[in-house]
């Protein structure tokens, strides 16, 4: 008997973008700035869905409509909840978009904006105390996470206000992973981190993938999206043309 | 999740209302004052829910009509019309068809209430602790022991001296009397708790402190709050959504993060882009 070759279970997406735009009214100026139009792209559990493009070509922009910062102006983002339902992050209403931000949905911004004061291991278990994880255990993970970020232990019960942009940017990181969202948003998460500590961060974004997190990222630089992506999308400035070109797309499997 | 308070159409004009009070004033008209009748139009057609140990910031200039909504939903003043319903546990309370006495005991019991004039919320004629022995009173705790302890546990929950529990509030620190007031406010443990500019005109480290105590206590006790202020740093710290009003309407709602960050009407972008 010849075994049959098992054929590849085709994972279902767990978020599918079709023709998202996003442009931003100015009123007092009177002008309506573009910043990126007809974006479709499709995230999987399990792989990183890098964006790239020069810079102002609303690759930022992807990231903040799909975690609703920004109000999108056209285009439907179907994601797939755990549950099992599919909802619209386009037209979903305020209320369920805080939930899935509790529970499925991170956002690893540029910049740490993050309650001033409070000691960094405590910014970085604050996402799991809200899900209501008992304190002591979220520090703990925060800690372990911080660790393995190379965010050295002295820092860990000082405020990230006087944090190196590098150190800032790990605290950042640290509480965007520390809830294992389904889909993780990544804004350039190693654009200020020195070789070392990038090697780091890399590690911890393969280990997610094979956790099955699903990651859509910017990146500027093309080495990393080599060893990272499993697909790309390049994103080019609306100026020059309206529209984007999904010119590359390196889908592996 | 049910909401714990749903807000519909409130409106509160002063004045001899008249058919054009309405259609006249707003944003679009760049007034609150009618001009058919001179009455003024302090809020009108609010409405919004609020998520049990949801912070919700209610935003704008003075006059805005910002105050006006806590201040009815709180029975400091009757609203013109509207609607508003506060779900305690399992009852639901039409809060506008309370009579006085029910408006009193969900006062007393189940809101509380954080002024910018802590004159408004503190009774300056006797003691800090007196204040909060008082709201216990309310809620039938009689023990004078059980009342003191409790009254020091709450003050010293908001970092005021329990050395000074005696003295009247008037010999206080703005940000002291802020802090009682808050002590005062929680003595019951509400689950609905507003605050009216609480960190206005305070020294920034204390306006810091004070902003700390309002997160910890809403992690602790898991309380919803309405939080009304100017500051827009207030909103991005505390609320987790937040409404813009102008000229007594709500011009704009959202997530606060999308509300600092793409703001879709024109005054919110003035506002944003001259603070920010």
């Amino acid at each position: 008997m010849t075994p049959i070759p098992e054929t590849p279970i085709l994972e279902a997406p767990i978020l599918e973008i079709t023709g998202l735009a996003k442009q931003f009214s100015l009123h007092e100026q009177n002008e309506i700035v573009p910043s990126c139009s007809e974006v479709a792209l499709t995230a999987f559990p399990g792989q990183l869905t890098a964006l790239t493009g020069p810079t102002g070509a609303g690759k930022s922009s992807v990231l903040k409509c799909i975690y609703r910062t920004y109000l999108p102006s056209d285009g439907r983002m179907n994601f797939h909840k755990s549950d099992g339902t599919v909802v619209d992050l386009a037209r979903i209403s305020e209320q369920d978009m805080l939930q899935l931000r509790r529970t499925e949905l991170g956002f690893v911004t540029q910049f740490l904006h993050c309650i001033p004061r409070r000691p960094a291991e405590a910014v970085v278990a604050e996402p799991l105390i809200l899900r209501g994880i008992a304190p002591d255990q979220a520090l703990e993970q925060a800690r372990d996470l911080l660790a393995r970020l190379n965010v050295p232990e002295r820092l860990w019960r000082l405020p990230p206000a006087t944090f190196s942009g590098g150190e800032k940017q790990r605290v950042n990181l640290a509480r965007g992973l520390i809830a294992k969202p389904r889909l993780l948003l990544l804004d350039e998460p190693t654009a200020s981190l020195d070789k070392a500590t990038t090697a780091r961060v890399i590690e911890l974004i393969r280990a997610f993938k094979q956790a099955g997190v699903a990651m859509i990222a910017t990146f500027h630089d093309p080495e990393l999206v080599a060893a990272l992506a499993d697909a790309e999308y390049r994103l080019v400035p609306p100026q020059s043309q309206a529209r984007l070109t999904p010119a590359l797309e390196t889908a592996q499997s | 999740m049910k909401p714990i308070l749903d807000v519909q159409g409130l409106t509160r004009i002063h004045g001899t209302e008249c058919p054009s009070c309405l259609d006249m004033t707003g944003p679009e008209h760049n007034t609150n004052v009618c001009p058919a009748c001179g009455s003024i139009v302090a809020a009108a057609n609010v409405s919004f829910s609020l998520q049990p140990g949801e912070i919700l910031g209610i935003m704008g200039e003075s006059g805005s009509g910002k105050s006006t909504v806590v201040k009815t939903l709180y029975f400091d003043q009757a609203p013109s019309r509207g609607k508003a319903c506060f779900q305690d546990d399992t009852r639901t309370h039409d809060l506008f068809e309370l009579n006085g006495a029910e408006q009193r005991w969900l006062r007393n019991h189940r809101f509380g209430m954080v002024y910018q004039n802590p004159n408004l919320g503190l009774n300056f004629s006797i003691s800090a602790g007196g204040n909060i022995a008082e709201r216990l009173l309310m809620n039938d705790l009689n023990h004078y022991g059980d009342i003191r302890r409790r009254a020091s546990e709450l003050l010293t929950r908001t970092d005021v001296m329990v050395g000074r529990m005696d003295e009247s509030p008037r010999q206080f620190s703005g940000g002291m009397q802020q802090r009682v007031q808050i002590a005062k406010a929680l003595a019951t443990r509400p689950p609905l708790l507003f605050l009216d500019e609480v960190t206005t005109g305070l020294d920034l480290s204390v306006q810091a402190r004070i902003l700390d105590l309002i997160l910890e206590i809403q992690h602790e006790l898991d309380t919803a709050m309405i939080v009304v202020t100017h500051d827009l740093g207030v909103i991005r710290l505390l609320a987790s959504r937040t409404l813009v009003m102008k000229h007594g309407r709500v011009i704009e709602s959202g997530l606060t993060d999308q509300i600092l960050e793409d703001p879709q009407h024109a005054y919110t972008q003035q506002l944003v882009a001259s603070t920010l």
